[in-house]
C-alpha cells in the first residue's frame, strides 16, 4: 500500500503549482484553473486520510469542495465573459480597477 | 292662568322665526301682519296677566322657564316674575309696540330691507319683555343688553345712509359702546350683590337689604351708585346721555318705540325694581335726584336751540327720563312709573307725528324734486292745512308733555313735582328743593321749545317746495297716532290724585310705592308757568314768523351765544370726542404699532432675541466653529490623506497576483507563527 | 391577544388613534385625486368625531373620577418604575375633546377649495394634529403627555410653513421655537417628577399629593412656563399674531381653537391639580397678567388693520379670560374657564373661517378693502353679526355665560383676595364692544365702497354647511348651557375641593 506520506506530498507539489500559477500567470482562464487546482490539492489530501484513518468525513467534504469549486466556475466564468465583453481581454492587469 | 306668560316671550319669538325664514317670500303685507300680530298676541297675553293678579289677591307670581346657569350653589334660571310692576311694564310694552308695528308697515312701505326691519322690531320686544319678566338681575341683563343690540341694528338698519355713508352705522356703534358703560356700572353692581347676598334673585337680594337696613348701607351705596352707571347709559342720563340724539339715525317707529317709550325707560324700571336697596342708600339717591333733575334741565336747554325735528324730540325724550330718574332718587317710585307710561303715549305719539311729518314732506320733496333735508324744522312751515291729522296728534301730544290740564303729563309731571316738593318743604332736604327748581325750569323750557316746534312746522307759510307739496299719510300711519292721542289725553286717569289706582296697583309690588296727594300749589304754579312760557313762544315765533330756511333763529337776538351754545349740545360730544374717542384711539395706536409691533415684536423677539442669537451662532460659527475647531479636524483629516497618499496607496496596484500574494504571505506567516509557537 | 384586541378596540384609544386609519389610507391614494383625499379626510374626522359621541355617551357626569381608562405599562424601566400608556377622560376633559374633533373635520371641510396643491400631504398633516390634540386631553402619564404635546408641534409647523402666506417660514419657525422653549423647561419638570416621585402617572401623583411646598414652585414654574406660552399669555404673547397672519384659514381655525386651549388645559390640569400649594402662591400674579392681557388684547386689537391679526389679539384678550377663571380657584371660575375654552373655540373659531370665506374671494385681509359688503353678501353679514355679539358676549349668546361665571368666580375668590381683578377684567367687556363692532362696521356697515366687492357671491351650500353647527351651539350654549355645566360640575368640585385641602394644609 502506497504510504500517506507520499499522497501528501503530490498535493503539496499541485497546490505549489497553484499557487505559482495565480502569482505568475496573467490570463484568467489560466487563474481559474490554478485555483481549481489548489481546490483538488486540497481534496487529495482529504481523500488520503479519509483512507488513512478509515473515515468517512473527508471524502463528504471533498463533495462540498467540489460542489463550490463547480459554483465558484460558474460565477467566475460569468464574471470573465463580462469582462470580456467590457474590455475586449481576459488580461488581469488589464482589470485594476482598485488601484489606489 | 300664570302659566301662559310664557306666551308673552314665545308669540314674538315666533313672530321673527317666520319672518326670518320666509320673510323675503311673504311680501310687506304678510310681514306686516305676522310681526304686530305676534306683538298683539303678547299683548292680550298681557292683559290677562293683569287679570291673573287680580284673581291672585295681587301676590307675586313667579314661573320657571329653564334653568340657564347652575353652579355650586349659584342659581340663575330663566324664570318670569309675574308682579304688578312688571305686568304693567308688560302691558305697556306690547300694547304701545302693537300700535307702532302697525304703523311702521305704512311707513316702511317699500323698504328693501322691510322683512328684516320686522325681525329687528320683533326681537326687540322679546328682549325688552325678557328685561320686564326677569326674575333675576341676570336675566334682566340679558334683556338690558339684548335691547341694546336691537338698538344698535336698528340704529343702523340703513346702514349705507348718513354721513360719508356711514353716520347711522357709526351712530349705532356709538350708542351700544355708550351703553356698554354703563352696562359695566351694573355688572359690577351684579357682582357686588352676588357677593353679599349669594343670589341674584330679586326676592332675596329685597330680602336682604330690607333685614339687614343700615348695617350694609355702605355696600347698598356702592351698589345703587353703580345701578346708576347702568341706568344712566340705557336712559341717557349725565354723562352718558350722547347716544340718544345720534340714534335718530334709526327709521322713526323705532325711535318712537325704543328710543322714547320703552327702552329707555329701562333704566327707571330697573332702579325702581331695586328700591329696597335704594331705601337704604340715603346718599344715592340724592345723587340719583339730582343727576336726573340736572339732565332734565340740561337736556331742554339744548332741545331749544335744535333744528332737526327728531333731535329736538330725542332731547325732549332725555329731559322727561331726568324727570323720572328724579322721581326715582326721590323716592316717588310711582311717580316716576306713572310719568313713564303717560310718556311713553305722548313721546311715542310725537315722535311718530314728526316720523308722520317727515313722511310728508319727503312724498312733497319727490313731487317737487325739492330735495332739501326733510327732518329740518327751517324746510317746514305751514303743514297744518296740508296734514290736519298730523297736525291735531302733534297739537294733543305737545301739550301732553307740556303738562298742560288735563292731559296725562299733567298729571304725572305735577305728581314728580309735588313729590320734589314734598321732599324739600315738607321733609326739609336742601336737594328736595334744588331738584323741585331745575324740574320747574325744565318744565318751563319744556312747553317753550313745544311751542316753538309746532310753530316753525305747522305754522306760518312753507319755506321750501318739499313742505308745500306735504300730504296727508295713509291711515295704517295715522290711525295709531289717534289711538295714541286718545292715550295721551286720557292717560292721566289711571293715577287721578283722588284714586291713585297705579300706586295701589304698584304698593302689592312693594309696601312704600305709594302715590302723593294732591299739592294745590304746585300743580297751580307749574300750570301757570308752562301757560306763561306756551304765550312767550307764541310772541317770539308766531308774530315774527321765520322767513326763510336760512334765517336764523329769532331767540339769537335775545339769548346770543348761550344759543349757540346750546345748539351745540354745551359742546358735550366734542369734549368727549378730544378726551376720551381721542385718548383711547391713541392709546390703542400706541400700544399695537408702537409697544407691541415695534417694540415687543420687532425690537426685543426680532432685534435683540433672534440678533443675538444670530451674533452668538455667527460668532460661534466663524471665529469658533470654522476656525478653531473646524481647523484642527481639517489638520487632522489632512494628515491621515497624506499618510494614506505616500504609503497606503502604492500598494493597492489593482492586480490581482498582487493581492493574492498578500494573502499568500499572510498565509505563511500565520502558519510559520503556528508553527514557532 | 385578546387583551391586545381588548386595548385597542377601547373607546379612548379609538378616539385618539383613529386619524391614523385615514392617514394610512390617504397614503395609498394616488395625490392627484384631490376630491378622493378630500373625502377620505374629512370623513375620517367625521368619523372620529362619531366615535368622540360615543365616548359622550360612556361618560357619567356624576362620577368625578377619570372614566373609560386604559392603561398598559409601554416602556418599563427597572421593577416598579414605567411609563404607561395610560388614557383616561374626565370633567375636565371631555368637552375640550369633543372640541378637537369638532373642530377638526369642519376646518378640513373649510379648506375644500382654499388648498389645491399637495392635498394629500395637507389631509395627512391635519388628521396627525388630530391625534396630537386628543392625545394631549386623554393622556394621563406625564410622559405620555408630554409626547403628545411635542407631537403636536410637528404637523403645524408644517401647515403653517408649507400651505401658509408670505412670511410663512418666519412664522412656522417662531412658533415652533417659541412653543419648544418652553416646553423644555416642562421636559425637566417631568422628568424631576418621575424620578423623584417614581411615577410618571397623573393619577397616582394626584392622589399622592406629596410634593413639598417649595418644590411645587419650582414644578409649577416649570410647567407654567410651557403652557403660558401656548395659551399665550401676555407678554408671551408674540408668537401668536404672526402665525394666526400667515397659517392657513383651517389652521388658524384649530391653531386658536384647540392648540390654544392646550395651553389653558394644562394649567387646569397639571398646575392646578398637581401644585395646589403653588397654584394658590402663584394665583395673584397669574391673575394679573391674564387680567393685563384682557385689557392690552382689547386695546391693541382695536387699530389692526388685517382682520385676522385683530382676531388674534382678540385672543389673547379672550384667553386671559379664561386664565383669570382658572386662578380664581373655586368652581364658578374653573367652571366658567372651561365652558369660555368651549366658547373661545366656537367663536373665534368661526371668525377665523368667516375671515377665511372673504380671504377665499378677495385674496385680501385688509380692513380698508372692505365696507357694505352686508349689502352684497346679506346672509354672509348676518352670520358674521351672530359670530361678533357671541364673540364679545352678548347675554343670550355662549360667551356671555363664559364670561359672567368666571368674572364673578374671581370677584368672589379667596385665592385672588381683591376683586378688583375683576372689575378691571369686566371693562375688557366695554372694549370687546368697540373692536369687535368696529371690525363689523369696518367690513359690513356703509355703503360698498370698493368696485371690487360689488360682485361677491354670497356663501354656497360648503360654506354654510361649515357654519351652521358652531352657530347652534353659540346659541346653545347661551341660552341653555346647563348640560355643558353637568358634565365637568363633579370633576371640578373635586378638584376644588383637593386645591382647598391642599391649601389648608399648608397653612397649617
Amino acid at each position: 500500500m502506497i504510504p500517506t506520506s507520499y499522497y501528501l506530498a503530490l498535493s503539496v507539489i499541485l497546490f505549489a503549482i497553484g499557487v505559482a500559477g495565480v502569482l505568475l500567470r496573467r490570463n484568467a482562464i489560466i487563474l481559474f484553473m490554478a485555483i481549481e487546482l489548489m481546490l483538488n490539492s486540497a481534496n487529495l489530501v482529504f481523500v488520503a486520510y479519509s483512507r488513512q484513518f478509515g473515515a468517512l468525513d473527508g471524502q463528504i467534504l471533498v463533495f462540498f469542495v467540489m460542489t463550490v469549486a463547480a459554483a465558484e466556475v460558474a460565477v467566475g466564468l460569468a464574471l470573465i465573459v463580462t469582462i470580456f465583453r467590457s474590455k475586449a481581454s481576459i488580461d488581469v492587469d488589464d482589470i485594476s480597477m482598485l488601484k489606489g | 292662568m300664570f302659566e301662559l306668560v310664557p306666551f308673552i316671550l314665545l308669540f314674538p319669538v315666533l313672530g321673527l322665526l317666520t319672518n326670518l325664514v320666509f320673510g323675503r317670500y311673504l311680501g310687506e303685507r304678510f310681514v306686516g301682519i305676522i310681526a304686530s300680530g305676534a306683538v298683539a298676541a303678547s299683548f292680550i297675553v298681557s292683559v290677562i296677566q293683569v287679570f291673573a293678579l287680580v284673581n291672585n289677591n295681587f301676590h307675586v307670581e313667579t314661573v320657571l322657564v329653564a334653568d340657564w346657569i347652575t353652579i355650586g350653589k349659584m342659581y340663575l334660571p330663566w324664570q318670569i316674575r309675574v308682579d304688578t310692576l312688571s305686568v304693567t311694564m308688560m302691558v305697556l310694552v306690547t300694547g304701545v309696540g302693537t300700535l307702532i308695528h302697525i304703523y311702521a308697515v305704512g311707513y316702511m312701505h317699500g323698504d328693501k330691507r322691510f322683512a328684516r326691519f320686522f325681525v329687528y322690531l320683533n326681537l326687540f320686544v322679546v328682549m325688552m319683555l325678557v328685561l320686564v319678566a326677569a326674575d333675576n338681575y341676570l336675566m334682566l341683563f340679558v334683556g338690558w343688553e339684548g335691547v341694546g343690540i336691537c338698538s344698535y341694528l336698528l340704529i343702523g338698519f340703513w346702514y349705507d345712509k348718513g354721513d360719508d355713508n356711514l353716520g347711522n352705522a357709526r351712530a349705532g356703534r356709538k350708542a351700544f359702546v355708550v351703553n356698554r358703560i354703563g352696562d359695566f356700572g351694573f355688572l359690577i353692581a351684579m357682582f357686588m350683590i352676588f357677593g353679599a347676598v349669594g343670589s341674584l334673585q330679586f326676592d332675596a337680594v329685597l330680602y336682604y337689604f330690607e333685614n339687614h337696613g343700615m348695617e350694609v348701607g355702605q355696600l347698598a351705596t356702592t351698589i345703587t351708585l353703580l345701578l346708576l352707571v347702568g341706568a344712566a347709559g340705557k336712559s341717557a342720563q349725565i354723562p352718558l346721555f350722547v347716544w340718544l340724539p345720534d340714534a335718530m339715525a334709526g327709521p322713526t317707529p323705532v325711535s318712537a318705540l325704543i328710543h322714547a317709550a320703552t327702552m329707555v325707560t329701562a333704566g327707571i324700571y330697573m332702579m325702581v325694581r331695586s328700591a329696597p336697596i335704594y331705601a337704604i342708600a340715603p346718599s344715592s339717591q340724592m345723587t340719583v335726584a339730582l343727576l336726573g333733575a340736572g339732565t332734565a334741565l340740561m337736556a331742554g336747554t339744548i332741545a331749544l336751540a335744535q333744528w332737526d325735528i327728531k333731535r329736538v324730540l330725542a332731547y325732549s325724550t332725555i329731559s322727561q327720563l331726568g324727570f323720572m330718574v328724579a322721581a326715582v332718587g326721590l323716592g316717588a317710585h310711582v311717580a316716576a312709573m306713572f310719568h313713564l307710561i303717560t310718556h311713553a303715549f305722548f313721546k311715542a305719539l310725537l315722535f311718530l307725528s314728526a316720523g308722520s311729518v317727515i313722511h310728508g314732506v319727503e312724498h312733497g320733496a319727490h313731487k317737487s324734486d325739492d330735495h332739501c333735508d326733510p327732518q329740518d324744522m327751517r324746510n317746514m312751515g305751514g303743514l297744518k292745512d296740508k296734514m290736519k291729522i298730523t297736525f291735531g296728534v302733534y297739537v294733543v301730544g305737545a301739550i301732553a308733555l307740556a303738562g298742560i290740564f288735563p292731559l296725562s303729563g299733567f298729571w304725572s309731571k305735577d305728581e314728580i313735582l309735588a313729590d320734589a316738593w314734598h321732599v324739600g318743604m315738607v321733609e326739609g332736604h336742601w336737594h328736595g328743593m334744588t331738584v323741585y327748581i331745575l324740574l320747574a325750569l325744565a318744565a318751563v323750557i319744556t312747553a317753550f321749545y313745544m311751542t316753538r316746534q309746532i310753530i316753525l312746522v305747522f305754522f306760518g307759510s312753507s319755506r321750501s317746495a318739499a313742505a308745500n307739496h306735504a300730504a296727508e299719510n295713509p291711515p295704517t300711519m295715522t290711525v295709531p297716532l289717534i289711538g295714541l292721542a286718545i292715550l295721551s289725553i286720557v292717560g292721566g286717569g289711571i293715577n287721578l290724585p283722588w284714586s291713585h289706582t297705579l300706586g295701589s296697583w304698584l304698593e302689592h309690588t312693594h309696601h312704600f310705592f305709594h302715590g302723593i296727594d294732591f299739592n294745590l300749589t304746585v300743580a297751580l304754579t307749574s300750570t301757570a308757568l308752562a301757560v306763561a312760557s306756551i304765550f312767550v313762544g307764541f310772541i317770539v315765533y308766531y308774530r315774527r314768523p321765520l322767513e326763510s330756511s336760512t334765517a336764523p333763529d329769532p331767540l339769537m337776538s335775545v339769548l346770543g351765544p348761550s344759543l349757540k351754545f346750546f345748539y351745540n349740545k354745551w359742546y358735550i360730544d366734542e369734549l368727549y370726542g378730544t378726551t376720551f374717542v381721542r385718548l383711547y384711539e391713541w392709546k390703542a395706536r400706541f400700544l399695537a404699532f408702537k409697544v407691541d409691533r415695534d417694540f415687543w415684536h420687532d425690537f426685543v423677539h426680532n432685534q435683540i432675541i433672534l440678533k443675538s442669537f444670530k451674533n452668538v451662532s455667527g460668532t460661534l460659527s466663524g471665529p469658533v466653529d470654522r476656525l478653531g475647531i473646524n481647523k484642527f479636524f481639517d489638520g487632522l483629516a489632512y494628515s491621515v490623506h497624506n499618510i494614506a497618499v505616500k504609503v497606503l496607496r502604492p500598494v493597492q496596484t489593482g492586480y490581482v497576483r498582487n493581492y493574492a500574494l498578500g494573502v499568500m504571505l499572510g498565509v505563511v506567516m500565520v502558519l510559520g507563527i503556528m508553527l514557532i509557537r | 391577544m385578546y387583551e391586545f384586541i381588548l386595548h385597542i378596540t377601547s373607546t379612548l384609544t379609538v378616539v385618539t388613534f383613529f386619524p391614523l386609519v385615514g392617514v394610512f389610507v390617504l397614503l395609498l391614494i394616488n395625490k392627484e385625486k384631490k376630491d378622493l383625499l378630500r373625502w377620505v379626510g374629512v370623513g375620517t374626522a367625521l368619523l372620529t368625531f362619531v366615535f368622540s359621541l360615543v365616548m359622550l355617551g360612556q361618560f357619567d357626569s356624576q362620577d368625578a373620577g377619570m372614566q373609560l381608562v386604559v392603561s398598559e405599562s409601554w416602556i418599563q424601566i427597572g421593577s416598579n418604575w414605567s411609563i404607561d400608556y395610560h388614557l383616561g377622560v374626565d370633567g375636565l376633559s371631555v368637552l375640550l375633546v369633543l372640541l378637537a374633533t369638532l373642530l377638526t373635520p369642519i376646518a378640513m371641510f373649510a379648506s375644500w377649495t382654499a388648498i389645491e396643491e399637495r392635498v394629500k400631504e395637507y389631509m395627512i398633516f391635519f388628521l396627525l394634529l388630530e391625534v396630537g390634540m386628543t392625545g394631549v386631553f386623554l393622556a394621563l402619564d406625564l410622559f405620555l403627555f408630554y409626547i403628545f404635546w411635542e407631537f403636536t408641534l410637528v404637523p403645524m409647523y408644517f401647515l403653517i410653513g408649507i400651505w401658509g402666506g408670505e412670511n410663512r417660514i418666519y412664522a412656522s419657525i417662531k412658533f415652533f421655537l417659541y412653543t419648544m422653549a418652553g416646553s423644555i423647561l416642562m421636559l425637566v419638570a417631568v422628568l424631576w417628577i418621575g424620578t423623584v416621585q417614581g411615577t410618571f402617572s397623573y393619577t397616582a401623583l394626584a392622589s399622592m399629593g406629596n410634593i413639598p411646598p417649595g418644590t411645587q414652585r419650582w414644578l409649577f414654574l416649570a410647567f407654567a412656563a410651557a403652557f403660558a406660552i401656548k395659551v399665550p399669555m401676555w407678554p408671551l404673547h408674540s408668537w401668536l399674531p404672526d402665525a394666526h397672519v400667515e397659517a392657513p384659514t383651517a389652521g388658524s381655525v384649530i391653531l386658536a381653537g384647540v392648540l390654544l386651549k392646550l395651553g389653558t388645559y394644562g394649567f387646569l390640569r397639571f398646575n392646578l391639580g398637581l401644585f395646589p400649594d403653588a397654584s394658590h402662591y402663584f394665583a395673584p400674579s397669574i391673575a394679573f397678567l391674564a387680567v393685563v392681557g384682557i385689557i392690552y388684547g382689547a386695546i391693541v386689537s382695536y387699530p389692526q388693520k388685517d382682520v385676522k391679526k385683530l382676531v388674534a389679539y382678540s385672543s389673547v384678550s379672550h384667553l386671559g379670560f379664561v386664565m383669570l377663571g382658572l386662578f380664581a380657584l373655586n368652581d364658578r371660575g374653573i367652571q366658567g374657564a372651561i365652558l369660555q375654552m368651549v366658547n373661545h373655540g366656537i367663536s373665534t373659531g368661526a371668525l377665523f373661517l368667516i375671515v377665511g370665506m372673504i380671504y377665499e374671494r378677495r385674496h385680501t385681509r385688509s380692513l380698508d378693502e372692505f365696507g357694505g359688503l352686508w349689502t352684497v353678501m346679506p346672509l354672509y353679514g348676518s352670520l358674521t353679526l351672530i359670530v361678533v355679539l357671541s364673540s364679545m358676549g352678548l347675554p343670550g349668546l355662549n360667551g356671555f355665560v363664559g364670561e359672567f361665571t368666571i368674572l364673578l368666580g374671581a370677584f368672589g375668590s379667596e385665592a385672588l383676595g381683591s376683586y378688583y381683578y375683576s372689575i378691571v377684567a369686566a371693562l375688557g367687556v366695554i372694549l370687546a364692544a368697540i373692536y369687535m363692532l368696529w371690525m363689523f362696521q369696518k367690513m359690513f356697515l356703509g355703503a360698498v365702497s370698493n368696485e371690487k366687492n360689488a360682485l361677491l357671491q354670497d356663501l354656497n351650500w360648503r360654506e354654510i354647511v361649515v357654519l351652521v353647527p358652531l352657530l347652534i351651539l353659540i346659541f346653545w350654549i347661551g341660552l341653555y348651557p346647563s348640560p355643558f355645566f353637568n358634565l365637568m360640575s363633579a370633576s371640578v368640585e373635586q378638584l376644588t375641593a383637593a386645591l382647598d385641602f391642599g391649601n389648608t394644609l399648608v397653612l397649617q
